[in-house]
């Protein structure tokens, strides 16, 4: 495999793992128009979760599949009913005022999540055990990819597909795209706008969890400042592809993964920020909305 | 009401301590050899000083109940700097003036550098048990600057020399994570390589913390064709960037600093961690000499040894020595002697190397053996 297939292998997979958190973050803010500070931190709390599951199932003497399965399956539920209880707490009750008071509502959910994950497990690195069994199949193809690595690509296919089809052909779905464009309207016409947000949040908040689970299981280290981390690039990524667009998400992930890892990879890894950086001011610049972004037209 | 009793007593002992040093100095023998012992002794970095003093002290009584150094009495004058690098050149302008044949201190990096100006001038050596910074020996500026601590680059030298000498590789790829720490190490063992004939630094490059992929980075020393990665930076980006090398199959050795000799790098990296090297300080706990000048410590002052103490305990060995075995308190004599003769002491054998090192301090390589560091045999 020659050293360029190499560096776009790694962009891909940065891309997807940005990807994977950056669904849940447009999504968020397609409907409420919310930047979700504390996205990244349900992300944290998925991973976290699953280390202890699947630490749990490990002394029951379960086998790998089973542990993967169960402990991805209870950890994404969990992060779920996380994610559902902070917009109940934090934002909904402020849903009605200045979007400034749900930003800052957001940060403050972020640093409660990370302090109480600090205090409750521990502020020290912890090995994230890898959960994802090694494909065999997998050496049988001519790049070298790790099983996480496929898993990550495969997940973010998935997920892509499975929102776009949720939000353009499901009732639920409509209800979210009316409720987007104008809350007292779509009310009006009989949509719950309540249990569509409540619906939003639970959708990005699991896909935030499966992408701690998986990209963890990649990394193999966690504590509880990943999130944080995660959550700017990420955020970044759903910019750059125009936040609000579900494909934008990844388009904007991948463009900022492929920007990073052949700026690492053909310069010097000393500048791959700045590379990402540079790449998010050119788009904006360009196109303001993002690369897939559309016009907002001013609502009088 | 105790604590103002034990007050007053200090003082009173304070005030005698300085009624006999003015009886000691104007009957001064002129037979005696009187040592500088300068640093902070007082304000907020105190207890770094403090300690020396103490060793220092230990060390010439124990001369001095053996028949002294050359026959003659070593009597100590001990100055206070604060380590303030003001302070420092009255302090040394006082120990010069009191006619001391060497200094041990000072404490501070910056103290001791605008304090050696005055000792060079003097030619009087100055043998500190604390001051790192690279440029006090390497600026070839003060040659009669010695030290028994090692100075901070000495871990990339030592991780230069290990992979040369002891790996016998010649393609190196140097890594940091763009801190100070990290870089500053890093850029020390480029520059070491670089010195050295058929070794390369294939690469040089930092990796951003916390960043959630380094396969990029990791391409790139697999395409370098890097033998081994001497990293500078901490344990979690290291324990990263061993995972993903070993997942990739790359059998690359890793060589690292103190900042990744820390049991959570074997705990997190598992497996990958096996056979990483990193350097740290020698562990002298266990030597006799010190276990002996520790001991001396708590019979005479009834705590624990602080900071230094056995840093500043070997360099006051190793200036009495020099005299002892050049036979003379002049300048070009002791310092050769310095140089030249090796003296036991807590931080085991040493002797000091041209640029005023000392050879021996400092830094062991470690290795993950089976889950645990080991230090490497010397």
């Amino acid at each position: 495999m020659n050293y360029f297939t190499e560096v776009v292998l790694s962009g891909l997979t940065r891309g997807s793992i940005y990807a994977l958190i950056a669904l849940g973050y447009t999504m968020v803010y397609g409907i409420i128009e919310l930047i979700n500070f504390a996205h990244g931190e349900i992300y944290m709390i998925g991973a976290f979760t699953a280390l202890i599951l699947a630490s749990v199932l490990t002394i029951f003497g379960f086998n790998t599949i089973a542990i993967l399965f169960l402990a991805s399956i209870i950890a994404i539920v969990y992060s779920a009913m996380y994610g559902y209880t902070m917009e109940k707490v934090a934002y909904k009750p402020i849903r009605n005022s200045q979007r400034l008071s749900a930003l800052i509502s957001a940060i403050g959910m972020s640093m409660f999540l990370q302090n109480y994950v600090r205090i409750a497990q521990t502020s020290d690195f912890l090995p994230f055990p890898r959960i994802i069994p090694r494909f065999p199949w997998l050496s049988a193809l001519p790049i070298s990819m790790s099983s996480a690595q496929f898993m990550i690509f495969a997940s973010t296919a998935v997920v892509m597909v499975l929102l776009t089809f949720l939000i353009k052909f499901t009732k639920i779905g409509k209800s979210m795209r009316a409720a987007s464009q104008d809350k007292v309207m779509a009310k009006l016409l009989g949509v719950n706008v309540n249990k569509v947000i409540s619906v939003t949040f639970i959708i990005g908040s699991a896909t935030a969890a499966l992408g701690g689970i998986l990209i963890s299981s990649y990394t193999g280290q966690i504590n509880f400042y990943i999130g944080f981390l995660a959550g700017i690039k990420a955020f970044v990524a759903a910019v750059l592809g125009g936040i609000g667009s579900i494909p934008g998400a990844v388009l904007g992930s991948f463009v900022l993964g492929l920007t990073e890892s052949l700026g690492a990879g053909y310069i010097s890894s000393d500048y791959e920020d700045v590379f990402a950086f540079i790449i998010l001011a050119v788009i904006l610049i360009v196109k303001p909305a993002g690369i897939l972004g559309k016009g907002q037209i001013e609502k009088v | 009401m105790k604590r103002k009793i034990s007050r007053k007593l200090l003082l009173a002992l304070l005030v005698l301590a300085g009624v006999a040093l003015i009886f000691a100095g104007c009957a001064r023998d002129e037979q005696e050899i009187a040592i500088g012992v300068a640093g902070a002794h007082s304000g907020d970095l105190a207890s770094y000083g403090i300690p020396s003093v103490n060793a220092a002290q230990l060390v010439v009584d124990m001369w001095n109940e053996n028949g002294g150094v050359m026959g003659r009495q070593v009597r100590l004058i001990v100055e206070d700097d604060v380590c303030q690098p003001e302070v420092a050149v009255n302090t040394a302008a006082k120990l010069v003036g009191d006619g001391v044949v060497g200094v041990i201190g000072h404490i501070c990096s910056g103290a001791t550098r605008a304090a050696l100006g005055t000792y060079v001038d003097s030619e009087i050596p100055v043998i500190s048990p604390s001051s790192t910074s690279p440029s006090l020996t390497q600026d070839g500026q003060h040659p009669n600057f010695f030290r028994t601590i090692a100075s901070d680059d000495a871990q990339a030298r030592l991780q230069v020399d290990f992979v040369i000498n002891e790996l016998g590789l010649s393609r190196v790829a140097v890594l940091h994570d763009q801190g100070d720490y990290g870089r500053g190490l890093a850029e020390f063992a480029r520059d070491f390589i670089n010195e050295e004939s058929g070794i390369d630094v294939v690469m040089f490059d930092g990796v951003t913390p916390g960043a959630v992929d380094y396969s990029a980075v990791i391409n790139r020393v697999a395409q370098s064709n890097a033998e081994v990665v001497i990293y500078g930076g901490y344990h979690p980006e290291a324990s990263r960037l061993v995972g993903q090398m070993r997942d990739r199959g790359m059998e690359t050795l890793f060589v690292s600093g103190d900042g990744v000799m820390d049991d959570t790098f074997i705990r997190v990296a598992g497996a990958a961690a096996e056979g990483v090297y990193a350097t740290s300080p020698m562990d002298t706990s266990t030597n006799p000499v010190a276990v002996n000048a520790a001991e001396r410590h708590r019979a005479r002052y009834g705590d624990e040894p602080g900071a230094f103490f056995l840093n500043a305990y070997a360099a006051t060995q190793a200036l009495l020595n020099a005299i002892n075995v050049a036979e003379s308190t002049a300048y070009a004599d002791v310092t050769a002697a310095l140089r030249n003769s090796t003296v036991e002491t807590p931080l085991g054998p040493i002797s000091f190397d041209e640029r005023g090192d000392a050879t021996g301090v400092g830094f062991s390589m470690y290795q993950v053996q089976n889950g645990s560091y080991v230090e490497l045999g010397n």
